[in-house]
């Protein structure tokens, strides 16, 4: 669960990037967050992962409160939420299993938990057969599956997915994007933050608009930047 | 899942790092070994001055001479005396005879006219070897306090100017190697964090997956250790080729012995010892103050 009060954010350069912003996104929920450059989607993705703290307001995450979080509990928290990325962040040196592993090795698992977990989720975003590859062996698609079993593998309460498709032809966005509603079926919460209108508009789900450090919108049903479909 | 402290993958780690990052691993290593042998070289240097002119203090020595109305019996009875006179590390008895022979035998040109000299012309007298020879004037006069002593010869001049160059040698070499330590360390602490640069993005991983810092600075460490370690026993070897080819020439063209050098091999056990831990030290502390930036996610 994540719980936006009233949360501000000012930069040390002056920017507002956030003005009073209200948000709250419950456990199971699939959510659209849309927005054009600069209107604070990064700021508030940021404010979720304790990147960076509020300037006023409370931020709460997943029964975190990050106002008054302890920098030892950062990473405890961090290990309810899964990151998925644009540009992937795969390690290029690391095998798909390694770069899983390096994943959950970060959080203390053992051997054993890494044999366990690892071919499931493999098996899950259906690359149960490319274990060994590298990722410069793989497609941008396949890649940011990858990406995606590192976010799941942890088994987090959250998946944070930023221009997840931002790098991907349509047929693979779509395949991305079917892939993420499936993991949220399967009772994982997911955010997907996105610019990319088509795609929002080819699924039902809860669609939060901001612009300008506000949220304008806040609906299902394919609202984006206010236009109805 | 239970966070554990997991040596075996700190270990391994550390290992697969160094060989992943081949090119900056042996840049690193290149680094210490090259720090190493630098300080390396100026400590032995200053540790050889300092023993040749310790060689030469001891053979700086006061001749002290016993009044002329004093007969042998009674000159032999102030060595006590003169003995617990403070700074005093060694005392020779020498007979007014022995003394006369002894001048005798410096001056064979002269041998005929030294001949008709009677036994008595010269005083008995004591040879002084001080602990301390920065305390040679205070000494003399001390002895010089003793009844019977008529007078004392001493080359103050001499011992201050044996004091003076070593004291310039050792602060000059101190300062250099001080200046080294720092340097070396900015350098390594570069090396390591360009490393660490290329990896920037795993540590971003890693903090995001929700890893600890001590998590992430535990390979780190390891790889720091390793690195220093293999540094300081490359350094180790090849200071010791380095001190032998000094040590070769030195003997070559030291036609009067002037120069002594300590052997390595008595030394190499310290060497070794000061060379690991000033490895693993910049290694470590390179390491960790290269990562330390990264950390702040």
């Amino acid at each position: 669960m994540v719980r936006f009060i009233d949360v501000h954010k000012e930069y040390d350069n002056g920017t507002k990037a956030l003005k009073g912003v209200n948000v709250r996104i419950d456990d199971g929920e699939f959510v659209f967050l849309v927005g054009p450059s600069g209107s604070g989607k990064s700021t508030l993705i940021k404010l979720i992962t304790a990147e960076i703290a509020p300037t006023e307001g409370r931020v709460m995450v997943n029964g975190f409160n990050l106002n008054t979080i302890a920098p030892r509990q950062v990473p405890l928290m961090r290990r309810t939420l899964g990151i998925i990325f644009q540009d992937f962040r795969l390690i290029e040196k690391k095998t798909v299993y390694e770069n899983l592993a390096f994943s959950m090795r970060a959080i203390g698992a053992s051997n054993r938990e890494l044999r366990r977990r690892i071919p499931y989720v493999l098996q899950l975003v259906g690359l149960d057969k490319k274990g060994d590859r590298f990722p410069g062996q793989l497609s941008g698609g396949e890649q940011q599956r990858v990406a995606i079993a590192r976010a799941l593998v942890n088994n987090p309460s959250m998946i944070i997915a930023d221009e997840p498709t931002g790098n991907l032809d349509p047929q693979r966005s779509l395949e991305i994007m079917m892939l993420l509603e499936r993991i949220n079926e399967l009772g994982t919460t997911v955010l997907v933050v996105t610019h990319e209108k088509n795609l929002v508009n080819r699924f039902t789900k809860r669609v939060v608009a901001i612009e300008n450090g506000r949220v304008i919108s806040d609906g299902t049903g394919g609202y984006y930047h206010g236009e109805k479909i | 899942m239970a966070r554990r402290f997991d040596a075996g993958y700190y270990i391994s780690e550390g290992f697969h790092s160094i060989f992943t990052h081949g090119f900056m691993s042996f840049a690193a290593v290149c680094m210490i070994v090259a720090c190493l042998i630098i300080m390396g070289s100026f400590t032995l240097l200053a540790v050889n001055l300092d023993n040749m002119l310790g060689d030469l203090e001891n053979e700086n020595e006061m001749l002290v001479y016993v009044d002329d109305s004093l007969n042998e019996e009674q000159a032999r009875a102030l060595q006590p005396k003169l003995a617990q006179v403070d700074n005093v590390s060694q005392l020779t008895f020498v007979t007014r005879e022995a003394a006369l022979e002894d001048f005798r035998s410096k001056r064979e040109s002269n041998a005929d006219l030294l001949d008709d000299l009677p036994d008595d012309t010269l005083r008995d007298r004591y040879r002084v070897h001080v602990v301390d020879i920065e305390r040679m004037a205070q000494t003399k006069e001390a002895l010089e306090d003793v009844e019977g002593v008529a007078w004392v010869r001493a080359a103050i001049e001499i011992a201050d100017g044996f004091v003076l160059v070593r004291n310039i040698a050792t602060g000059v070499a101190l300062a250099l190697v001080g200046v080294l330590l720092v340097v070396s360390l900015f350098i390594i602490a570069n090396t390591i964090k360009l490393a660490t640069f290329y990896r920037r993005e795993e540590i971003a991983i890693m903090k995001m997956c929700g890893a600890t810092d001590g998590f992430i600075e535990w390979p780190f460490v390891v790889e720091g250790m390793i690195l220093g370690l293999t540094g300081a026993f490359i350094a180790f070897f090849v200071q010791w080729g380095l001190y032998q080819l000094v040590a070769k020439l030195a003997v070559q063209g030291n036609g009067l012995s002037l120069v002594t050098m300590i052997s390595y091999t008595s030394m190499s056990t310290t060497i070794l010892a000061v060379f690991c831990s000033v490895g693993a030290v910049i290694g470590v502390g390179g390491s960790l103050l290269a990562i330390r930036k990264f950390l702040q996610v």
